[in-house]
């Protein structure tokens, strides 16, 4: 496997964690090639999961768009409501063939912290997931569904508060307890191999759904959206179109209260390259290389980093990407709820709100419900 | 730096947050400390995402951060600071790139800076980047950890100048009753890899440590523990004690 995407990506990491990485790649290679695995992996993700989820045609919200016919990848419909479960599945099945007791987790809009408690309940391991007390707030109802699935929720009030305080929390719990701890990184970030071995658990959200576009339409779609926070759901999806040259791939970044006024998260758009969580990418940072506080109205995308694939994309112009504040994300939850019947998560609403000024074919990733967002719709 | 120390005898490497509690106070302790006869002073660069750090130091960076600090604040600290000891910079990665890694290692040496430590930069991702800290005369000190592989001590030990910076246990530093179990044998199979001085951090605070370091490591680090104290020279001065 690559150490890096072109420059981003590598391993700045303490020490510590140096050798288990390289323990984690042999088993993830040794994991991927092996038969048996694939096996359980395929059949957990259709009894469990409830795979492959449809690709549905949204009919009023393209009349209403006019110029888009818009498809959706239905991830909202996967056992706990939406794509992160795809990769928890995956990383459990591999701890437990390392053979750890223990998995920890980082959480923003708590829907992978959700994600992994649920495997911890199936597959019996012990749990701890790491949210920032900001988000304990906002996400609720997922705080209690975490503690009901056997999780202990532990609460970060260092920094922000918010899902890069987590993150950095989760890792230092794995950097203390590293021999028996699998950390189960929730999206396409953090040190390599992360971000290679989640781009590998989602993307069968792109495979499924590049199958199901051709069976549906005869053709390709010209635009495939999703929303990038971390980036997982949209490397997810984009990785089964990169070789399709005409195929256009956008991300969508919380642009917050606008990308001008510096309240954001928008890394790929406003951030230039810098390391944190122990890869190489795009980062909203000062000029003294201080990780910037972020705003986005979207627990979820609320992350001053992304992914390092993203980034390499980005400069080589294979994808592109572009923010979407939070009011026009509000806007496309209600859209899509009254016109489609479908709550959105408001991570998605955020790709749901570029589709809305495009042309054509599109094909966009519905990375998870809302329920859990009614809290945050009705208040703002 | 310093060298490898007498058996019967430990050097102390007290490490000081530049900003922290405020830029005065910074100054003064450090000259204090750098004063009292210690091996070496560590300086901290705050961060605002230290992975390596335990909470202690984690707010004392946080503070020094609102306070104002840059990294040419710190620099001036050092500067200010002077010595006599050797002063060695710990910084993590991203405020060197932003700074500017040739800029940065052109301003450390100037300010008197000896040595650097960056906590996350493990060797491999070092090689483009020693060549530019020792043109500019700073020693390269890498980390050993408890899960370090006897190949990867090794290549550790070759990238190192100064001293070999041995990491206690696995985790964040921060203050411990007691140290881990097998830190010896760690400590035994670095120094049998290097001809450096060897330098063992993380959970150090007391007299006892230091007695149990003594013919094993050649210097300690103690951080959170005089980082926590309202004046970290009393303490120092009884660790010196223990040290001798």
């Amino acid at each position: 496997m690559p150490l890096r995407y072109g420059v981003y990506g590598g391993r700045y990491v303490p020490e510590t964690l140096v050798s288990p990485l390289d323990e984690l790649e042999a088993a993830w290679r040794s994991a991927r090639a092996d038969p048996a695995f694939q096996a359980e992996l395929e059949g957990q993700r259709r009894d469990f999961v409830g795979r492959p989820t449809p690709l549905y045609f949204a009919e009023r919200l393209s009349a209403h768009f006019g110029k888009a016919r818009v498809h959706f990848k239905r991830e909202d419909l996967c056992h706990t409501g939406a794509h992160k479960l795809n990769n928890a599945l995956g990383q459990a099945l591999l701890a437990r063939r390392m053979g750890k007791q223990r998995i920890i987790a980082e959480t923003g809009a708590g829907q992978h912290g959700v994600a992994t408690a649920t495997v911890g309940a199936r597959f019996g391991f012990e749990c701890t997931v790491y949210m920032g007390t900001e988000d304990m707030r906002r996400q609720a109802v997922n705080v209690e569904r975490m503690r009901m699935l056997g999780a202990e929720v532990r609460e970060v009030t260092a920094g922000t508060r918010t899902l890069k305080d987590a993150t950095s929390e989760a890792i230092r719990d794995w950097v203390t307890n590293v021999r028996t701890t699998h950390y189960i990184i929730g999206s396409a970030v953090g040190p390599h191999p992360y971000p290679e071995m989640v781009r590998d658990l989602q993307r069968v959200i792109g495979d499924e759904a590049r199958a199901q576009y051709l069976e549906a339409e005869g053709r390709l779609p010209e635009v495939v959206v999703a929303c990038v926070g971390g980036g997982s759901n949209a490397i997810g999806i984009f990785t089964a179109f990169l070789d399709d040259e005409d195929v256009r791939l956008l991300g969508v970044e919380a642009g917050g209260a606008g990308v001008e006024g510096g309240r954001h998260a928008a890394s790929l758009v406003a951030g230039r390259p810098g390391v944190l969580h122990g890869s190489l990418s795009y980062l909203l940072q000062d000029a003294d290389g201080q990780v910037l506080p972020t705003h986005s109205i979207s627990a979820g995308l609320d992350y001053p980093g992304v992914g390092p694939e993203h980034a390499l994309l980005r400069d080589l112009e294979r994808a592109e990407y572009l923010a979407v504040t939070d009011g026009e994300a509000l806007e496309a939850f209600q859209l899509c709820t009254r016109l489609e019947g479908i709550l959105p998560a408001l991570e998605p609403a955020h790709a749901l709100a570029a589709a809305a000024r495009l042309e054509g074919r599109v094909l966009l990733c519905l990375s998870g419900r809302g329920d859990k967002d009614l809290a945050t719709v009705l208040a703002s | 730096m310093f060298p490898r120390a007498p058996s019967g005898r430990l050097e102390l490497v007290p490490y000081l947050m530049a900003g922290y509690p405020d830029r005065r106070r910074s100054i003064e302790n450090g000259r204090r400390m750098a004063g009292a006869g210690v091996a070496a002073l560590e300086i901290g660069i705050p961060f605002s995402d230290p992975l390596a750090d335990g909470p202690v130091i984690q707010k004392a960076g946080q503070a020094a951060l609102e306070g104002g600090l840059t990294v040419g604040g710190a620099m001036e600290i050092a500067a200010a600071v002077g010595g006599p000891a050797p002063l060695v910079f710990m910084s993590y990665i991203n405020p060197i790139l932003a700074y500017g890694p040739d800029r940065f290692a052109s301003d450390a040496s100037s300010a008197g800076v000896a040595a650097l430590i960056v906590p996350d930069l493990p060797v491999e991702e070092a090689e483009a980047l020693t060549p530019v800290f020792r043109q500019a005369g700073l020693d390269t000190v890498f980390l050993v950890a408890p899960t370090s592989t006897d190949e990867r001590i090794e290549r550790i030990c070759a990238a190192s100048t100064g001293f070999v910076y041995c990491v206690t246990l696995t985790g964040i530093t921060g203050v411990r009753a007691d140290l881990p179990a097998g830190l010896d044998a760690l400590l035994g199979r670095v120094r049998a890899r290097t001809e450096l001085p060897v330098a063992a951090g993380f959970g150090i605070s007391r007299a006892e440590h230091i007695a149990a370091l003594k013919g094993h490591a050649d210097a300690a680090v103690v951080g959170s523990a005089l980082v926590a104290a309202d004046d970290p020279l009393p303490l120092l001065e009884e660790l010196l004690k223990a040290c001798a």
